[in-house]
């Protein structure tokens, strides 16, 4: 059994979602179709995109904000960030450069979300 | 110098504006922007959940700001960044001033204060305690993270349950950090539901709610706060203090929409969103002067910004031209439960459709939310809820608009539904 609030809309239902047989999901709490998507998608494999920054060398400013490319497991979100420590790119930097390739044999890039000109900092 | 439009401010809702001027037909127009580059406060929001509305994807801040700046850029207007707007007037004078370029003077036929809100600071909200540092504003501590690659503490305590507050609770545990709790002093959050469980659930960062911080402890640095409960008048309550060490107190106490130039040229603010009364047009009560985004009222989505925005630049274009609605105006107010309308006011002979954004002022559920003109439900739409946390517009059909519009007095409620 596992308790959650549904972010399909601003109702936030409590949901109640009972996985103790996971070929037969029941969720239970919500108001419409969408919460049981929701709640069994929660439980079964929740995923969110995973943003942060890295520094620049020589760019116009100081930090690189990322993002996954697309959403990966919730659980090795902490792993991911991990990967990120200690790098640094150059700069010019593109939106959409990659930063990290196949984050933890996912297949999903960090990539840039920025464009970032040659500049004073960090070099 | 002269100028057709100036836009003051090149975030989301200035690059909109400008963006749909130039659409409109206007080719003389000119952004200010203070910051070293275009785009805002979307610049330091780097977390994801930016353009659903307009470009139907998931965008991260920068990256959603990096689409209109592209728009404007690729319609070659005229943009100066480093750029701060020291004054205006009723006469649509800017001053302007800018390392390079020094002091510049400007008269514009018109005008669009595009500059955004503040952070509430520890100041406005009386929180009793020393004055040690490692107590910031969110968006303060966002900025020296994303921005500037600085960590401002390690052990958090964050005050409100804001979005920025939710989204640096987060943040700051990505980086490491320890985030102890977010304590909101309302029994329910200003912020949205996803970025509660997205930011706080997702990581067992507990939020309490009816609590506040009563007291801040430290020498030189931040050592502890203290929380206790609130009543219902808001009141700490006695005997339920609890001490939490901390080394970092964030506010994430409320955005007050950034007025001061404003004010110099007579603009009238309303006390309700602290930004300016605007007609149907997104005109000040000052002729010639516009508003949009969060200088006008504060928003929980961007996207709503730019659709403002978008609207409030072909507006300025219109006036521009000679084409603004003139004669009398039409009062639309709130009330039953609704805290503001934006606009407040509509022209009477203005032809476009109206939309009209609201908040309301607690969580209601099963309720219509109505447009009622001389006594006549012109409008009603069910909502299973509305929350201060979210924004709510009302778009009316030509019929509707053209009810309000020759209406002695028109409002906007929200009404129990009928079982």
């Amino acid at each position: 059994m596992k308790e959650m609030i549904c972010t399909c809309c601003p109702m936030g239902c409590r949901l109640t979602v009972d996985d103790s047989d996971l070929n037969d999901i029941r969720v239970s709490g919500n108001t419409c179709p969408r919460g049981a998507k929701y709640g069994k998608d929660e439980v079964t494999c929740p995923k969110r995109m995973v943003t942060s920054v890295v520094r620049v060398e020589g760019g116009e400013v100081a930090m690189l904000s990322v993002k996954t490319r697309e959403s990966i497991e919730k659980s090795r979100i902490f792993d991911a960030l991990a990967l990120l420590k200690g790098v640094t790119v150059k700069a010019p930097v593109k939106i959409g450069d990659v930063v990290v390739a196949d984050v933890l044999g996912t297949g999903v890039d960090f990539i840039a979300t920025k464009d970032v000109a040659v500049g004073p900092h960090g070099k | 110098m002269e100028k057709n439009l100036i836009i003051i401010g090149g975030g989301p809702a200035g690059l909109a504006a400008a963006k749909s001027a130039y659409d409109a037909g206007e080719r003389d127009i000119l952004i200010l922007e203070r910051e070293d580059r275009l785009g805002g406060i979307l610049n330091q929001c780097i977390h994801n959940g930016f353009g659903l509305h307009t470009f139907k994807e998931e965008l991260t801040g920068p990256e959603y700001a990096a689409r209109y700046i592209k728009e404007v850029l690729d319609r070659k207007i005229e943009y100066k960044t480093g750029t701060t707007a020291l004054s205006i007037d009723k006469n649509k004078r800017v001053t302007c001033a800018s390392e390079a370029e020094g002091l510049m003077i400007y008269e514009a036929k018109a005008i669009i204060l595009a500059c955004g809100c503040r952070e509430r600071p520890r100041g406005a909200i009386n929180i009793a305690g020393c004055r040690a540092a490692g107590i910031f504003s969110a968006g303060t501590a966002q900025k020296l993270i994303n921005i500037d690659g600085y960590m401002p503490g390690k052990e958090v305590v964050i005050l409100g349950s804001g979005d920025i507050g939710l989204i640096m609770a987060r943040r700051m545990t990505f980086q490491g950090a320890k985030v102890k709790a977010v304590v909101e002093l309302m029994p329910y959050s200003s912020g949205l539901n996803r970025n509660i469980v997205q930011c706080l659930n997702d990581f067992d960062i507990p939020l309490m709610f009816s609590h506040t911080v009563v007291d801040i402890k430290g020498k030189g640095r931040v050592s502890s706060v203290v929380i206790a409960a609130v009543d219902e008048k808001l009141n700490p309550i006695k005997g339920t203090e609890q001490e939490i060490k901390c080394d970092t107190l964030l506010l994430s106490v409320g955005l007050l929409p950034e007025n001061e130039l404003s004010r110099m040229a007579d603009v009238n603010l309303s006390p309700v969103t602290g930004g300016a009364v605007v007609d149907d047009d997104m005109m000040t009560g000052t002729d010639g002067i516009f508003a949009c985004g969060n200088v006008l009222h504060v928003h929980d989505l961007v996207d709503f910004v730019s659709e403002e925005s978008e609207w409030a630049g072909a507006r300025a274009a219109a006036y521009i031209r000679g084409e603004k609605a003139k004669g009398e105006r039409v009062a639309i107010g709130a009330e039953g439960g609704v805290r503001y309308v934006v606009p407040q006011y509509a022209l009477r002979d203005g032809e476009e459709n109206l939309k009209l954004r609201m908040r309301v002022g607690n969580v209601y559920k099963n309720v219509r939310l109505c447009v009622v003109c001389d006594g006549e439900e012109v409008y009603s739409k069910k909502c299973m809820i509305v929350t201060p946390g979210e924004m709510e517009t009302v778009s009316l059909n030509e019929k509707q608009t053209r009810a309000l519009k020759n209406c002695k007095k028109a409002t906007v409620c929200l009404k129990a539904v009928e079982r």
